[in-house]
């Protein structure tokens, strides 16, 4: 799908405009979740994304997303086979290269890929259908509503009078464009195609070695380039001599590196050369002095220091029911519990990278995105072209999980390809990676409860302090740090009368952005945990103590992102019932093991999670079994959502298990997976999914899986040792 | 600089590099096959595991030099037409998500088969826990190699291997 291969077609497709020879050709627009909140977007085009009907039975679907592995690229064209009533083996999908002119902002992010295209795409689709079958029904002279499309063709009557949409294309095209918003959608009890397991479009060019990953860009006359940066985030560059660096065989321009704020905050030396090596070599050789700057000042240990010293003193206030302070000092005695998660680094498979061919008149950027548009902002910036000449080709990323929605590498690769007036990649290295990377923020949470003699919860204050990614990225005059950072906290579910959640944050400099499901696998973590301990201090079962504060069913807002659907405490009960069902809970399990559960609500996807785990004789944490229940609205490739799931879990168990991000002096202490592990095959644990079946829209997946992985690990541990 | 010459993928190069290259540079950026990855530089993360003399090893962190007259095979030169077993299990298993890894991945599990036709879990534990997934894809890859050796299984009699490799050693490879 994407792939260097079709680079030359793609620009083909540029140049005629995607309309040649009788063909029919429908434009629509795609919303995306977090289109609003990227600065660099450009005005919206009236289209976004095309469904093309060749006279030869090529159906094309040019759809704007990237595909991170989260199946984006097979769930889009199974919608449109639906309800264009595809012979789905015959379908294919282009990648649309980076247009916004055409195709407008491109981002992929809060798991909205699926759930902003759901209906926008079937509109299209559909409309397609009724000017296939009116086509047919003007041939034969006949009622449109006489005639039905099946498999790529109209049929009237009996099945053996049909006319393909190859031969229909050219009548249909000079018919009007029905309204998509009256057009006729299939009734969903017809679905053939949305609701299977089919197989991923992409698994071909993964297996064999042909599929480009940003660093498998390959251009004419193009050198590598790594970069000297400097350790300390925002630190600047003293001086440099390279005298022996230039003297490395391979090596031809070594030059500083200026930040680019705010996109690129860390100034540093360029080598470039002929290979990879070479560059590596050449900066190995390299002489570099650092002023390190303020935040020099800054370790986690004094991160911690003022993170105790605010969460001692009441916060801002973001939800506050009740007088939470008043019943909490009315009662005689509380549950105390406090939380603290350090900063955590994405470390994506592939590090990252870009190439960038910047000339005088423009450039063509190769970048494995999830934000093609800040990517072509931030080259237009650093290399003084207007946007428009500016071509990004967005490339198949070895993960994104947030930290490919950034664009400080590509803006190394255009100065560097500006510079050294050749296409140059860049190369981070891993070291380069875990140490420049925008971390999951760090968080301390103090939290305290008042309960009824009966378990009921009378108070419930959650003071939440962490670093925070709006405060970092937002000038000083319009910060409202508490954007992510309380998200999942605000809506705590369970049942009581007073609730207040705060929030405060430190100045910090340790740059903080978006980790795969954000702040919800924070919050989720301190709710999630927090509710367990309250179900002990009631002596009650974790499980009916959920289930019985979910009651009466509500409906909860979202307080940050009021635009988000309510949470429905139902919806909740269900994927807590199904996944403690499914894994036996109640049921005994041998000495030294236990299970927890967690429940998240988070993307508009609610998930629940069961983990088994066994304490080994060293107190080595073991995590056997997990068992996951989603409800993700409407189903579109069941194969999909769980391996959606399953990666999620993985992912959230690394960051409960392993991983920990230290900052001593301004500088990230870890710098490969010695340091910072993730979880390895033999640490993996037995998986199950288990999907509720839905009339409701679509909702994301590629991050819901993530929240509940690490307070059902820990909910477990504490079962297990009592 | 020094000339070396070495078999990869069937077909002798003789390529003029620092004998101290990691294999992996002179693989993607002399050779131009880029099917294998540069994960972690430090043998961590087996992003590039190739096959020497039928061996899997990690590619970043073998200088070139010392595969002078070995036989060298990457993800290209698996097989033709992605045809080999491994390959055939992970299309019907779906293993790739994000696919980055998948390559080294793949020819982990391809020398793990040749010296275990029939793989027990621990086994594959111990021989796939150098090769990391941030994706998560591990339950997949472990359905997939149990696949792969029930397809290999019910050919082998058609298509004997040339030479075990050996992986003695490799298993534990890589960090802790």
């Amino acid at each position: 799908m994407s792939s260097t291969r079709q680079i030359i077609s793609r620009r083909s497709l540029l140049k005629t405009g995607a309309i040649s020879g009788a063909s029919l050709l429908i434009g629509f627009h795609l919303p995306f979740a977090f289109a609003q909140d990227s600065q660099q977007a450009p005005a919206p085009s009236p289209f976004n994304a095309w469904i093309r009907i060749d006279a030869d039975n090529t159906v094309t679907l040019t759809a704007p997303l990237a595909e991170l592995g989260e199946g984006l690229a097979t769930a889009l064209p199974m919608i449109l086979s639906e309800e264009l009533e595809l012979d789905w083996s015959k379908i294919r999908i282009v990648r649309a290269p980076f247009h916004p002119e055409w195709y407008g902002d491109q981002s992929v992010g809060g798991s909205g890929g699926v759930a902003g295209s759901w209906t926008p795409l079937r509109q299209a689709a559909a409309a397609a259908r009724e000017m296939l079958i009116a086509a047919a029904a003007k041939i034969w002279v006949v009622a449109p509503d006489s005639c039905f499309a099946r498999e790529g063709a109209v049929y009237h009557g009996p099945r053996t009078k049909h006319l393909t949409y190859g031969e229909l294309v050219e009548t249909a095209s000079k018919l009007p464009i029905p309204n998509f918003k009256t057009v006729k959608l299939k009734n969903p009890t017809d679905f053939r195609i949305v609701g299977s397991s089919l197989p991923r479009i992409d698994v071909q060019e993964k297996i064999d070695g042909t599929g480009k990953f940003g660093l498998d860009v390959r251009v004419p006359g193009m050198l590598y380039a790594v970069i000297a940066r400097c350790p300390t985030f925002g630190g600047r560059l003293a001086k440099f001599n390279d005298t022996k660096a230039k003297a490395v065989p391979g090596v031809r321009h070594i030059f500083a590196v200026p930040s680019f704020p705010p996109v690129h905050n860390q100034e540093g030396v360029a080598v470039v050369a002929d290979s990879t090596w070479a560059a590596m070599q050449g900066r190995k050789a390299l002489e570099a002095q650092w002023d390190p700057g303020p935040t020099a000042k800054e370790s986690s240990s004094s991160i911690h220091e003022q993170f105790v010293a605010l969460a001692a003193k009441p916060g801002k206030p973001i939800r506050n029911d009740g007088d939470a302070d008043a019943a909490l000092s009315r009662a005689g005695k509380t549950t105390d519990a406090v939380y603290e998660l350090p900063f955590l680094a994405h470390a994506t498979m592939e590090p990252m990278n870009c190439t960038a061919h910047v000339r005088p008149d423009g450039a063509d950027v190769w970048a494995p995105t999830q934000a093609p548009s800040w990517a072509r902002g931030t080259v237009a910036a650093v290399a003084k072209l207007k946007p428009e000449s500016v071509n990004v080709y967005p490339m198949l990323a070895g993960g994104g999980f947030g930290r490919r929605y950034h664009a400080d590498f590509v803006a190394e690769a255009a100065f560097a390809s500006h510079r050294a007036a050749a296409p140059v990649q860049v190369v981070w290295t891993r070291e380069d990676d875990i140490q420049h990377d925008f971390y999951r923020p760090a968080h301390y949470q103090a939290l305290s409860a008042a309960l009824e003699a009966n378990g009921n919860i009378a108070a419930w204050r959650h003071r939440i302090v962490s670093t925070s990614i709006r405060a970092y990225w937002d000038p000083p005059d319009r910060v409202k740090p508490e954007g992510q950072e309380v998200s999942g906290a605000t809506e705590m579910p369970y049942l009581c009368p007073n609730v207040r959640v705060e929030y405060a944050n430190p100045p910090s400099h340790v740059p903080v952005m978006w980790w795969r499901s954000v702040e919800y696998s924070v919050n989720a973590f301190t709710v999630e945990s927090f509710i367990d301990e309250l179900a002990a201090a009631a002596k009650q079962d974790p499980v009916a103590y959920r289930l019985r504060l979910l009651d009466p069913p509500r409906k909860i807002k979202n307080i940050p992102w009021p635009d988000n659907n309510l949470l429905d405490t139902e919806r909740l009960k269900a994927v807590l019932k199904l996944a403690a069902e499914k894994s036996g809970w109640g049921k005994s399990l041998p000495a030294g093991s236990g299970r927890g559960i967690a429940v998240q609500f988070a993307f508009n996807t609610y998930v629940a999670q069961v983990a088994e785990v066994t304490i080994g004789k060293n107190g080595a944490v073991k995590v056997d079994r997990f068992v996951c229940a989603v409800d993700c609205g409407r189903v579109i490739n069941p194969a999909g959502v769980k391996a959606q799931m399953e990666s999620g879990i993985i992912y959230g168990l690394s960051g409960a298990l392993m991983g920990e991000i230290t900052v001593e002096n301004g500088v990230t202490k870890q710098n490969n997976f010695d340091g910072y592990p993730i979880v390895r095959m033999r640490e993996s644990p037995v998986i199950e999914v288990h999907i509720l079946p839905s009339e409701n829209d679509p909702t994301g997946c590629g991050e819901p899986g993530v929240p509940p992985a690490a307070p059902a690990v820990t909910n477990a541990i504490f079962a297990a040792t009592g | 600089m020094a000339s070396i010459s070495f078999q990869l993928n069937g077909k002798q190069q003789t390529i003029d590099a620092d004998p101290d290259t990691p294999l992996l540079w002179v693989i993607r950026d002399t050779l131009g096959l880029t099917g294998t990855k540069f994960g972690c530089g430090g043998g961590y993360c087996g992003a590039c595991t190739v096959h020497i003399g039928g061996r899997a090893s990690r590619s970043c962190s073998v200088p070139v030099s010392t595969v002078a007259g070995l036989s060298v095979t990457t993800i290209e030169g698996l097989s033709a037409e992605h045809a080999h077993p491994v390959q055939q299990a992970w299309l019907l298993e779906q293993v790739p998500q994000c696919g980055y890894c998948q390559p080294g991945q793949i020819m982990a599990a391809a020398a793990l088969l040749a010296t275990k036709p029939a793989p027990t879990d621990s086994d594959i534990d111990r021989a796939m826990s150098g090769n990391l997934c941030r994706c998560g894809t591990y339950s997949a890859i472990r359905r997939a190699i149990h696949r792969a050796a029930a397809l290999k299984a019910s050919r082998a009699s058609a298509q004997p291997d040339l030479a075990p490799p050996d992986v003695t050693g490799f298993a534990e490879g890589g960090a802790q």
